[in-house]
């Protein structure tokens, strides 16, 4: 089961760039949590602040504590260990172009050095029907290159990567933007699906894809977070006069 | 705004200029294709006629005699090879990793890339004495090892670099998969990206391959050549292009007759080399990911 | 996803994505009762998962796997500096001998047999030892070679670069690619039964009647460059200093050509574009939008094509005569620093011998170093701005 994510006082730069300023939230477990924000507002800086990806860029920089359950990611983990058990989907597809479907699937266990032969074919079975594509490419897994998808399909496999470490908190940054509408739906159905399984945090641009998938919604801009509350309460009533610009469209 | 219509003699000149310009180019192009077109026309000329199987599986025979062939040079030159290999290819892939995955930006790696560049535009035979002094001298005698080293070490700075440009071509974004996945950061390098990229790491090992293939300078003091089968590593031993060398300069036409066969063998494995490199980095080393 | 601000409280059913049974309404609505999603049976979660789980939390954080193959990388980069060290080093003690008996008046000096007043450079038998010919060689052969090469290189790569149709581009640039992989040796061979019987039978005489002719003579006389003591003075051998500088003049071609239209192709559009917009013509285009701007990096890739003509070795041994003199005509015979190792390093009978052999070997090694850290140096101003293929 997923938990829950507490952030206190998160500052995060990339270099001089001061792109996050003092954010406080509390994500709820099991719930899809979502970010929306014009370009450039740090929510893909969040998200990637809460698996450590954020410091995989040598000149970025972050203070302040992120709670995943019962850990402080930067004070009790290597961000390793953080990254197995917090999932990662990316705004574009990102298969390992050498890898079959089957391998890339299992790809999470497999380079952590997992052998149970029987076990990962399971695994990747189950990953595959939760990311709603098992029964697109089950007839040749070992067969096709995970590149050979449509970008659609690669973006569920990606999710299928994801869910087969079995991870408690699923982010996902962007995870429709360079698909097509009917993939869109298909990855928004998805995770109204995975969400009673898993806390996911999912980034977007468009806000009619938070209204439709998200319990929560927090509203970013220039590096602060505006207005965090119900997705209801923010599309209808939001408190904050900077949202209710942003959801009607008067801005920027 | 007719203004064009009487060209004055002042555009005439600048047109004329212009012609000549380009008049004066494509002959230097062309004139720079002739000798390509000239040695390859003498190489399969003279070479094919002396290609048979003999020249694939006899050792040379001795002068006056015809016949014969550079089995021993082949097999030699193979054990050259293989000594290189085994020493510059990791070394090279270690170093290229290390500039595209770890040292970005960084002055070390800069000054490594450097040093490479500098260090692929030393001659060969100053590589051949530093062996001969480091290897050759401590022993008392040449080797085939010590011939093997000096091809190895002058394929590192090739390996380095082509392996660091082949993986600066891998996306990011499949590097962010690798570590969203909690995988240590040695396994997705290795897994990963190396992976990735190994078509266009393989054909720039391939290409440096070729390069010292046909390195004779540093071998005249450390493999120094041998008339006879030999394939161990403590002895002398033969390499096709130090016999390439040996005939060409000999005054006996048979000899010359293998110089041009060895040679043409020479020149099929290196442009197969050349044209697999071009293919695999014109087509993009990867399909798919973007 | 593109103009979805404006659209944000637009029902679903307008916004062409075929979801009949979605709207904001029915999600929200949703959201206040979230036990009403129902899951398919394979989509539970797993009770093994945990399995899964425990396993990776067991996996170590991998940090010492991770530093130590950091650094045996980092191990592999340093060993092209240890390359160099390892080099510099074994030259520098194996030549004590040679620098300790002639000192710096290895590399420069005229030395006359005090018996019979004649030039001895190289007398291995009399323990005599200098350099001189072996510089003069090298110089003169890589500038010959020079003046045939750049001409050429830089008029190919203009072609290549900015008049070539796109259709000849890629074969033409595999071509001197080509050019480049030919191993010395095969050139060398190339050049023994081709070249110098070529330049003996039909060039040289041309040049030869050209050069010592009466009237160059009467005209040019005094520059010293005509006659039977100019540059195409004494016998024609075929083999000799020009023969090396052509061949090597054939090496450093592809070299010289393809930095160069490195270099030209780094040269921003917009400079072309601003020449063209002057009512410039091509070519005008190309000596003041293209030329002007790329200059130190051709500079740097002639140097670069000198620094690999200096070093060359089996193909100028196979041809220039090896014969240790210095003499000012082109056609007579000469030696280079690298032939000179190459012909006697494995003859070498004597400590002394083998010692100044080896320092002729450092010098190389200390120039050419020089000569191509200047010339990446030179290509890298003009290249720098332009990124890599990198993605």
């Amino acid at each position: 089961m997923g938990v829950g994510i507490e952030v206190t006082n998160l500052n995060a730069w990339y270099g001089t760039n001061h792109t996050l300023q003092d954010i406080q939230l509390h994500i709820p477990a099991n719930h899809a949590t979502a970010l929306i924000g014009p370009s450039g507002c740090g929510k893909s800086t969040f998200v990637r602040c809460l698996n450590r990806m954020h410091e995989t860029n040598p000149i970025a920089r972050v203070t302040g504590s992120v709670r995943i359950g019962d850990i402080d990611i930067y004070q009790d983990a290597s961000p390793v260990e953080i990254r197995r058990r917090v999932g990662m989907v990316f705004q574009r597809p990102n298969p390992f172009p050498t890898m079959s479907i089957y391998d890339n699937v299992a790809s999470g266990l497999k380079l952590n050095g997992y052998s149970n032969k029987k076990h990962l074919d399971e695994i990747v079975e189950r990953s595959l029907r939760n990311s709603a594509l098992w029964d697109e490419v089950k007839d040749d897994l070992k067969k096709k290159s995970g590149a050979s998808l449509s970008g659609g399909q690669q973006q569920r496999m990606c999710i299928a990567r994801a869910l087969a470490v079995d991870p408690e908190v699923l982010l996902m940054d962007e995870p429709a933007s360079a698909l097509d509408p009917v993939s869109t739906s298909k990855i928004e159905d998805l995770i109204f699906e995975l969400k009673s399984q898993y806390t996911i945090v999912i980034v977007t641009h468009n806000m009619q894809q938070a209204a439709r998938v998200a319990e929560k919604t927090g509203f970013f801009l220039n590096g602060r977070m505006v207005e965090f509350d119900s997705t209801h309460k923010i599309f209808t009533n939001p408190s904050d006069k900077r949202t209710e610009d942003y959801i009607t469209g008067r801005f920027g | 705004m007719k203004m064009a219509t009487k060209p004055n003699l002042h555009s005439k000149y600048r047109s004329a200029v212009d012609q000549l310009a380009t008049g004066l180019a494509v002959a230097a192009t062309l004139l720079v294709v002739a000798p390509l077109v000239a040695i390859f026309v003498y190489l399969i000329f003279k070479g094919a006629s002396s290609l048979n199987l003999a020249f694939f599986t006899h050792v040379p025979k001795p002068v006056g005699e015809t016949g014969g062939g550079m089995a021993n040079a082949i097999v030699g030159s193979a054990v050259l090879l293989g000594v290189a290999s085994v020493l510059g290819i990791p070394i090279g892939i270690g170093g290229g990793i290390y500039l595209a995955e770890y040292g970005r930006g960084t002055k070390f790696a800069n000054a490594v890339r450097f040093t490479a560049d500098v260090l692929n535009g030393v001659p060969s035979i100053v590589m051949g004495i530093a062996v001969y002094s480091l290897i050759v001298i401590p022993q008392h005698h040449f080797s085939a090892f010590s011939g093997g080293v000096a091809l190895g070490i002058m394929m590192i700075p090739t390996v380095t670099r082509t392996t660091e440009e082949m993986l600066l071509m891998v996306p990011n974004s499949v590097r962010e998969a690798a570590l969203g996945l909690g995988v240590p950061n040695w396994r997705s390098v290795l897994s990963i990206t190396l992976k990735t990229a190994s078509p266009g790491v393989i054909t720039g090992c391939m290409l440096a391959f070729a390069r010292v293939a046909g390195e004779t300078a540093p071998l005249i003091f450390t493999a120094f050549g041998n008339q006879f089968w030999s394939a161990s590593l403590n002895e002398p031993i033969a390499a096709l292009p130090l016999q390439i060398y040996v005939y060409a300069i000999s005054p006996y036409d048979e000899w010359h007759r293998l110089a041009w066969g060895g040679a043409l063998v020479l020149i099929i494995l290196i442009v197969l080399a050349v044209s697999l490199v071009r293919y695999v980095t014109s087509r993009g080393i990867l399909k798919g990911a973007s | 996803m593109p103009g979805s601000l404006k659209k944000v409280i637009v029902p679903l059913s307008e916004t062409n994505i075929p979801r009949p049974d979605v709207s904001i309404e029915m999600r929200t609505m949703e959201v206040a009762l979230p036990e009403e999603t129902t899951t398919s049976p394979e989509q539970t979660r797993p009770v093994e998962a945990s399995v899964v789980r425990k396993y990776l939390l067991s996996r170590g954080n991998s940090a010492i796997a991770d530093k130590s193959f950091k650094a045996l990388m980092a191990i592999c980069a340093a060993s092209i500096f240890g390359i160099v060290v390892l080099i510099a080093s074994e030259l520098v003690i194996s030549s004590q001998l040679s620098w300790h008996k002639f000192g710096l008046e290895f590399f420069y000096k005229l030395n006359v047999d005090p018996d019979t007043h004649l030039p001895t450079f190289w007398d291995p038998v009399a323990g005599t030892f200098y350099a001189l010919p072996f510089l003069y060689g090298t110089l003169v052969s890589s500038l010959v070679a020079l003046v045939i090469a750049v001409p050429l290189a830089v008029g190919s790569a203009i072609f290549l670069t900015e008049m070539c149709p796109k259709l000849l581009r890629g074969p033409l640039a595999f071509v001197t690619e080509l050019l480049a992989a030919i191993p010395s040796v095969v050139y060398g061979l190339w050049a023994v039964f081709v070249l110098v019987p070529l330049l003996r039978e039909h060039i040289n005489p041309v040049l030869m009647s050209i050069f010592n002719s009466e009237i160059a003579v009467k005209t040019l006389g005094w520059t010293g460059l005509v006659g039977e003591t100019g540059l195409f003075g004494g016998v024609n051998y075929g083999l000799g200093m020009l023969a090396a500088g052509v061949i090597l003049a054939v090496m450093i071609l592809p070299i010289i050509s393809s930095l160069t239209r490195e270099v030209m192709s780094a040269v921003p559009h917009s400079q072309r574009e601003a020449a063209l917009a002057l009512g410039a013509t091509r070519w005008e285009m190309i000596r003041m939008g293209v030329l002007r701007n790329a200059r130190i990096g051709i500079v740097g890739s002639i140097i670069l094509g000198l620094g690999r003509a200096l070093g060359e070795t089996m193909a100028v041994a196979m041809v220039i005569g090896n014969r240790p003199e210095i003499s000012k005509s082109l056609l007579s015979l000469g030696h280079s620093m690298s032939a000179v190792i190459a012909n006697e390093f494995s003859e070498a009978s004597d400590n002394l011998y083998l010692s100044a052999l080896i320092e002729i070997g450092l010098a190389l090694f200390v120039v050419t170093i020089i000569v191509n850290a200047l010339a990446r140096f030179l290509v890298w101003m003009v290249t720098r701005g332009v990124p890599a293929r990198v993605n």
